[in-house]
């Protein structure tokens, strides 16, 4: 127990000292993570919409797999990265491996099925309550698919909001792609498997803290954004 | 807004900044996470950057996984501790040549306790068989680095059959030494460690070192550059600056020189 009040005083220093070094390291977390999510968003909410209002076949089977690979493993996701890019491999002439834009890679792989399964399950909901509506309106696709987008976009943010607490918690794949090179590709979650593993649990539990504390200010900025949006639409 | 979208933009200059580069001259060495968890690479890593502007890059792995990103080409230099296994690497024309570097030992550590009654042997493979015998709990690493591949060279050199007992008193962890320390304190058992990895690590709650000095627990660390034949984005010059430097005058006295709480935790031995 007393490694948890240590832990938490020494996050608090930390974060009040301005430790250059951690902040490079949270800043590139934020980086990384946030171009993830970016990519992740402009591949996954397409695909979503087009599942949640697509008439095809195999669509449900579709549907399926895209669920299954959001339980996609980190690690696995690190290694089929990291076999692409490998200079043996089929990418190697890039020349990304061990580059914070290997981990933006592998992270997007991870979160893109995330992204898009959430977003195929808010906008095929919002789908349903309007169909008679634009039916009535002779909508054609693309205008449905624009109100739809429109009418989803705070459940949206929510599965943006999913997918970047997975990139940002996730330590396997950008271990392994990124190499956590000092002041290169080092970020949050690496840096506290590195003190773990010098038995230093106490400042791996201070960078936990810490992470906590960054994913709970995404999160409430992206909540004051929302309300305040919503709030001036009904004015 | 302002801020959210100064930050996109910055983020763009990263990336950029990301991919370009890769122009200016640095070198990866595979390295091992002993000689980085004990702070040796941050110490002598900067020495060298500055003596030749070339940037140093460590990923730290196990021995088995650096030889094994080494052979893709993903590196440029290994910094490891396997020699057998270094010297196949040569043979098999993945790296140029293999020069000593520096030595340190292996140690065996457990609970203060002892129930294996260990304590001072001379003779690790004696205490290796006794743990065995009395089915104590022992961890290995598990992960084919260079301490589980000298840990399985001792055993080998035992009658303990430890495949069999895998799952029982032995214990393969699978992971690094720190991981494997941290599960070693807690489960009070006994594992080996090098002894750069032990002194560096500060978890050790119940653990303490109790066989040392067998002259079969030495801990050799050799550098390699990677066949720049073989991959063509291997930077053999800078890589035999840095093998050049690591191993004369000025990187080995920065290997001497360097210490953890008043003690020397490697020792040069380069031969030139």
């Amino acid at each position: 127990m007393q490694d948890f009040t240590e832990s938490f005083w020494s996050s608090l220093t930390l974060i009040f000292t301005g430790d250059a070094e951690l902040w490079s390291i949270v800043i590139l977390s934020l980086q990384v993570s946030l171009m993830a999510v970016a990519l992740a968003a402009l591949m996954g909410v397409p695909t979503g919409a087009l599942l949640a209002v697509g008439k095809f076949r195999g669509r449900q089977g579709i549907i399926i797999f895209v669920n299954s690979l959001m339980g996609l493993p980190p690690v696995v996701v690190g290694l089929c990265v990291y076999l692409m890019l490998s200079s043996a491999g089929p990418l190697g002439v890039l020349d990304l491996l061990y580059t914070p834009t290997a981990m933006i890679i592998a992270q997007t792989i991870l979160i893109t099925p995330i992204i898009a399964a959430l977003s195929r399950e808010t906008i095929q909901a919002v789908h349903e309550e309007y169909r008679d509506q634009f039916t009535s309106l002779c909508l054609n696709n693309w205008q449905r698919l624009q109100a739809l987008l429109w009418e989803a976009r705070f459940s949206l943010l929510t599965a943006l909001l999913a997918g970047f607490g997975r990139a940002i918690a996730e330590v396997g794949a950008v271990m392994i792609v990124g190499g956590n090179i000092n002041h290169l590709t080092r970020v949050m979650t690496t840096s506290i498997a590195l003190e773990t593993s010098k038995g230093n649990l106490s400042v791996a539990l201070a960078l936990g803290t810490i992470l906590v504390l960054i994913a709970i200010l995404v999160n409430a900025a992206l909540a004051v954004v929302g309300t305040r949006r919503r709030e001036a639409m009904h004015v | 807004m302002y801020l959210a979208k100064k930050f996109a933009f910055s983020t763009f200059l990263f990336l950029v900044s990301a991919l370009s580069a890769v122009g200016s001259e640095y070198i990866i060495i595979q390295s091992t996470t002993s000689t980085q968890n004990s702070g040796l690479l941050s110490a002598i890593l900067p020495k060298f950057e500055a003596y030749s502007g070339i940037k140093a890059r460590v990923v730290a792995v196990g021995t088995g996984q650096a030889l094994r990103n080494a052979r893709n080409g993903d590196g440029d230099v290994l910094l490891v501790h396997a020699r057998a296994a270094e010297e196949a690497f040569v043979r098999e024309g993945w790296g140029v040549r293999r020069f000593d570097v520096m030595y340190n030992d292996f140690v065996v550590v457990g609970p203060v306790e002892d129930p294996a009654k260990i304590l001072d042997m001379q003779n690790v493979t004696k205490a290796l068989s006794q743990i065995a015998k009395m089915e104590a709990l022992f961890v290995s690493r598990g992960d084919d680095s260079g301490t589980h591949k000298a840990e399985q060279r001792l055993w080998s050199e035992t009658l303990v059959d430890t495949v069999s007992a895998s799952g029982t008193w032995y214990r393969e962890t699978g992971s690094g030494m720190g991981a494997t320390l941290n599960m070693a304190a807690s489960m009070e058992a006994y594992t080996l460690t090098d002894r750069a990895s032990w002194l560096s690590f500060t978890n050790k709650r119940n653990l303490a070192v109790l066989v040392q000095g067998d002259r079969r627990l030495f801990n050799q660390y050799g550098v390699i550059a990677v066949n720049a034949e073989k991959h063509l984005n291997v930077d053999a010059v800078a890589a035999q600056a840095f093998i050049n430097w690591l191993t004369g005058p000025e990187g080995q006295l920065a290997i001497s020189n360097f210490r953890l709480n008043d003690t020397q935790l490697f020792f040069p031995n380069a031969q030139r």
